[in-house]
């Protein structure tokens, strides 16, 4: 179960921004997940909710945007859906991933006092 | 306190990150990566599943292989340290890492572990990590290559079932090929997997057992320990000192 492990650098990123911005509280943290990242954003909340209590993000609402896997030919463009061969049907090059494999913090909303 | 209009109520503000929430783990395999280029070591990060062969598949390598280039190697396991010893037995110096309840390894235990090592003496590392399809897949420890074995007992849809992994492998090891006989299992069956999850499909099926297709094995390695040895410019073994700086 990475996904502890992913939660605990996740909570010393934002305790880090906390930290240089004198925050008092932390209401929001906006995640982008792909879903080839190898990363379960369900195990990663629960993860997330064990860790929070007691610390500057245990009143925090935890919004996991999910970013579908996306293979296109780097070629010409062309998608190729996920399932497939992954080579362009069209000019034969090798597919390359154009999204889904992120493990993003995006955005913060901090209490300044 | 909100300055608009004096009403006590804190400022909530909007703070832009975009950042990888796994930066510092990318931070310090860049600084592995780095160490490796500069003692012109080739290293490699060993996945699979618990019994796919890891530890024989390097077994193997060091009856044939360590002959030409000086192997070493770090195991990491959750308990005992079985394969570093099986390793060490094979002429291998091996490392052991025990990670106790963590299903992986990360970038800092590689490289707490090359700390006690000597990389100049060193052409090929391999970094055999943890038996899982999962959570390896997530954490760069600054290797070269990904290397997955994937045993043929293990079946053919291992590939889909767990793309994540084998869409990061350079170079895929269909080992036990020597069960085949009692196997219903295709080789063409699992390249047609690998070719659905990985962009450039690369598997050498072989046997530690029998020794087919060791020498395709072996000739991969080659060509990318020579590779790494020349990158360094005067060749290894030169006389750098470990250089030590903590991760910006």
């Amino acid at each position: 179960m990475h996904e502890y492990s992913v939660a605990q650098a996740l909570m010393d990123r934002i305790e880090s921004e906390v930290t240089a911005r004198g925050a008092t509280a932390v209401h929001r943290i906006c995640l982008r997940i792909g879903d080839a990242s190898g990363v379960e954003p369900e195990l990663l909340a629960s993860a997330f909710a064990i860790l929070k209590d007691r610390t500057v993000c245990q009143a925090a609402a935890l919004v996991i945007e999910r970013v579908p896997v996306r293979w296109a030919c780097p070629m010409c463009s062309r998608e190729i859906p996920a399932g497939d061969v992954l080579r362009c049907s069209a000019c034969g090059a090798a597919a390359r991933l154009a999204g889904g494999d992120e493990i993003v913090l995006a955005q913060l909303e901090l209490e300044v006092p | 306190m909100c300055d608009t209009c004096g009403c006590g109520d804190p400022h909530l503000v909007p703070v832009e990150v975009q950042e990888k929430i796994l930066s510092v783990n990318d931070r310090q395999a860049a600084h592995n990566r780095a160490h490796f280029a500069a003692h012109g070591v080739l290293a490699i990060n060993l996945m699979g599943s618990p019994g796919s062969g890891k530890t024989a598949v390097l077994e193997a390598t060091a009856r044939s292989f360590a002959g030409q280039y000086r192997v070493r190697a770090i195991a990491g396991d959750l308990e005992t340290d079985r394969d570093a010893e099986r390793l060490r037995r094979a002429g291998i110096p091996t490392r052991a890492i025990t990670t106790g309840s963590a299903c992986h390894l990360d970038a800092e235990m590689v490289h707490h572990a090359l700390h006690h090592d000597h990389l100049h003496e060193t052409d090929v590392l391999f970094v055999e990590n943890v038996g899982n399809l999962v959570c390896p897949a997530v954490y760069d420890l600054g290797q070269a290559f990904n290397v997955v074995a994937l045993a043929v007992t293990e079946g053919e849809d291992k590939p889909l079932k767990y793309p994540v992994m084998f869409r990061r492998a350079d170079l895929v090891l269909l080992t036990k090929v020597d069960l085949l006989p009692h196997l219903d299992i295709s080789i063409e069956a699992i390249t047609d997997a690998l070719a659905r999850v990985m962009p450039v499909p690369h598997a050498i099926p072989i046997s530690a057992r029998t020794g087919e297709g060791l020498a395709a094995w072996f000739e991969w390695l080659t060509t990318r320990a020579s590779q790494a040895r020349t990158q360094t410019g005067d060749g290894h073994g030169h006389g750098h000192g470990h250089h030590h700086h903590d991760p910006a």
